[in-house]
């Protein structure tokens, strides 16, 4: 087949425009997939009557990797690495969401420290995830400032997860059973300097867009989605919770100690761009709160499980025990078994609910392995959100819906 | 007889002004690049030559020798011809702006200005608007559908804040008594016209950000939604021309604003020293220039029908308003 067969022509989406798109009454016009404001590589074919959106048809697949089909080919340890490249603003949840159902597949428990140490990196990651989103949706309302300002906080995060896990992005940090490594020294220290500064950061970009004349012009009562469209249609995280559907997996359904921590669920009635926007500021407080919670009371103790089974034993066993080498011979050649079951963990990212289904077959490797990822469910309502709005909001709409390109293909 | 002299004159002096309104083109990017990095915590360009000072000629360079590439399937004439029309208004726009007092130079009196015309105020608004046409047809004859609706864009925008700045330039018409910017600046010898015209010099502001494509109301070239709106096909010098006519441009209507509303090369001991007054222009225009890039680098976009109620609902009301009261005051202090 050649390139000029796989691709989809206006002709194949004849029956997804209206009539007067064919009679050249309305403009179809190719928005993407290379495109300042479509947060990546989507593709939007766009139906405008002048600059009113009539239709908008989403086209994603451009950064399809094959994540999944890769990870049925590899064993349960070696394939976390690929779960970084999913949600790349998330690659801490990412990792989160995969061990938990690796741990529930074989049956694996986790140390207390390890798990505070996962909220506390989990809850960063949200603040960082969100920074991004911050910036880049104020970057399509043409807020220059505002991008600049939390990419500087962001590089604070990376920094933190660098100083444990080697990466600034790509970490790999949690592993089935607990951590790859415990956290330094500096790690403590460096956390909490973050949040002393950072509750005053997110003051500043409240001053500079919650009461913005222009910006709440731009976002209120534009992209309006209702509670009971958003259940219908599967929308989890803040664009739900902008909704004011009060649904957060992290209270529904606690994993990793949450339900010690005690936070609060922001929601926000309206269900338009400004209401998610409210959303993810009051999540960043929030995060905070955690994030400040599990470092008063971070527990002392082992970083990861004892059970060598499913554990690599640490470096210095190595030299003194015959058992310790057989160990670490059999996880790194051969794997882990997993027995013939299925299981689904769902997590809340910073997008939704990111969910892992796993089917073991006895072996060391998955039969089968799906991603539930969040910005592809959300992705949904896009054209109904976008329906008879200007080209200027589809782009704020976009952005308020917080979708990463890598989430929606994999 | 003629007198070649004063043809001289006339040469040079355009000359002159050709050449600041050039350099003053290129160093404003630099200037916009540097407060807008610092405003962002960065460091803005400071690789070519000390401090980043030769990048605006790395950067002209750079475009003259960029392949001019012209879409198979534009209008060839129009495209080339409108970049030219956008910057040309531009650069005669400033023909009527003072740039200081008379001087004397090896005995001959030399007015600091190419021409003192007693309509100037109209012809700044006739001339201005002409340069809507080049972004219109650019957008137009480029054959791409990003590029025409910028080009509608700017057509509409065009019609939203026109009037509002025509009739902003009527109070300091009425308090002057003159429609010639020479004499607008002379009668504010005593106190600037912006604080008798708060309201007008606010409405002047905004329309003429609206008037030169400056964010806030940068809808004919928003990227985020245009890709780049009306010079999306246009690359190497044709590219750069739109860029010069909208910095120019900026420069023009900033030595404008002065003009009308911050007394223009007035300040203190000009009467004594005149050629001081071309340097508190420029400061006065670089303040100016330094408003809009903080506005920039500040408030979102306005959507363009946001602007067109902007324009048709608060500014024309607003600079009535000012008209009416300006007036009325004028004519109750002369009773």
């Amino acid at each position: 087949m050649t390139l000029q067969q796989i691709e989809i022509t206006a002709d194949e989406l004849k029956h997804l425009v209206s009539e007067r798109a064919h009679t050249g009454e309305t403009m179809l016009l190719n928005m993407g997939p290379q495109h300042p404001s479509t947060h990546g590589v989507l593709r939007l074919l766009l139906e405008l009557d002048g600059e009113t959106v009539v239709n908008c048809i989403p086209d994603v697949g451009f950064l399809h990797t094959g994540i999944e089909k890769n990870i049925e080919a590899k064993t349960y340890e070696k394939s976390e690495t690929m779960t970084d490249r999913l949600d790349y603003l998330n690659t801490m949840g990412n990792n989160l969401a995969y061990c938990l159902a690796v741990e529930k597949l074989v049956d694996l428990d986790v140390p207390e420290r390890a798990q505070a140490i996962r909220v506390i990196f989990a809850e960063l990651q949200r603040i960082a995830s969100h920074l991004v989103w911050l910036g880049t949706a104020g970057l399509d309302l043409a807020a220059m400032s505002i991008f600049l300002y939390c990419f500087r906080e962001r590089e604070k995060i990376l920094d933190i997860m660098e100083m444990c896990s080697g990466q600034r992005m790509m970490t790999t940090y949690f592993r089935p059973g607990g951590l790859w490594r415990d956290t330094t020294a500096e790690f403590e220290p460096a956390v909490r300097a973050f949040i002393d500064t950072f509750s005053k950061q997110v003051d500043e970009y409240e001053g500079l867009l919650s009461n913005n004349p222009i910006f709440l012009d731009r976002t209120k009562n534009i992209g309006k989605l209702t509670g009971k469209d958003a259940i219908a249609w599967g929308v989890t995280g803040p664009s739900l919770r902008g909704s004011g559907v009060k649904y957060d997996l992290r209270k529904e359904e606690p994993y990793s100690g949450y339900e010690q921590y005690d936070f609060d669920i922001p929601t926000y009635e309206e269900g338009d761009v400004y209401a998610r926007y409210r959303v993810r500021i009051d999540e960043f407080r929030q995060s905070l709160r955690i994030v400040r919670q599990a470092l008063d009371k971070l527990p002392k103790g082992p970083f990861r499980s004892n059970n060598r089974k499913f554990v690599p034993p640490p470096r210095a066993e190595l030299g003194n025990s015959m058992e310790a080498v057989i160990h670490h011979f059999k996880l790194w050649t051969e794997g882990f078994p997993a027995p013939k079951a299925s299981v689904y963990v769902p997590v809340e990212s910073p997008r939704g609910e990111l969910g892992v289904f796993l089917e073991g077959d006895g072996g060391p490797k998955p039969y089968r392995c799906y991603w539930r990822t969040p910005s592809f469910v959300n992705l949904q309502i896009l054209p109904m959100l976008s329906k008879g709005h200007f080209v200027a909001d589809l782009v704020a709409i976009i952005g308020s819906i917080d979708i990463v390109l890598g989430d929606v293909d994999r | 007889m003629f007198d070649w002299l004063l043809l001289l004159e006339w040469v040079a002096k355009s000359g002159i002004l050709l050449f600041i309104l050039l350099t003053g083109f290129a160093y404003t990017t630099f200037y916009e690049r540097k407060l807008a990095a610092r405003i962002q915590v960065r460091q803005g360009p400071n690789r070519t030559g000390p401090g980043g000072w030769l990048q605006p000629a790395a950067d002209g360079v750079k475009l003259i020798f960029k392949e001019e590439l012209i879409p198979a399937s534009a209008y060839k004439f129009v495209f080339i011809l409108a970049p030219i029309l956008t910057v040309l208004p531009a650069l005669v726009i400033m023909a009527v702006v003072p740039w200081g007092p008379t001087i004397n130079f090896f005995g001959r009196n030399i007015p600091l200005h190419i021409a003192d015309v007693n309509v100037a105020i109209l012809y700044i608004l006739s001339v201005a608007s002409i340069s809507v046409y080049g972004i219109v047809l650019a957008g137009w004859s480029s054959n791409n559908k990003y590029a025409m609706m910028g080009g509608l864009r700017s057509s509409a925008q065009m019609l939203s804040y026109e009037i509002a700045l025509g009739l902003s330039f009527v109070g300091p018409m009425l308090i002057a008594g003159s429609m010639s910017l020479n004499d607008i600046v002379e009668a504010q010898r005593g106190l600037w016209f912006i604080f008798l015209q708060p309201l007008g010099a606010f409405i002047f502001y905004v329309a003429m950000l609206a008037e030169v494509n400056r964010a806030p109301f940068d809808m004919p070239e928003a990227e985020q939604e245009l890709t780049a709106g009306y010079h999306t096909e246009y690359s190497g010098m044709k590219f750069a021309l739109f860029f010069m006519g909208e910095y120019i441009k900026m420069i023009a209507v900033s030595a404008i604003f002065a003009a009308l509303f911050l007394g223009g090369y007035r300040g203190p001991f000009v009467d004594q020293w005149p050629l001081l007054g071309p340097v508190y222009l420029l400061i006065k225009i670089i303040a100016s220039l330094g408003l809009m890039i903080w506005i920039r680098a500040t408030l979102p976009r306005l959507r363009y029908d946001r602007l067109m109620a902007f324009g048709w609902k608060t500014l024309l009301p607003l600079s009535l308003l000012n008209v009416f009261v300006t007036a009325v005051v004028i004519v109750l202090l002369e009773l």
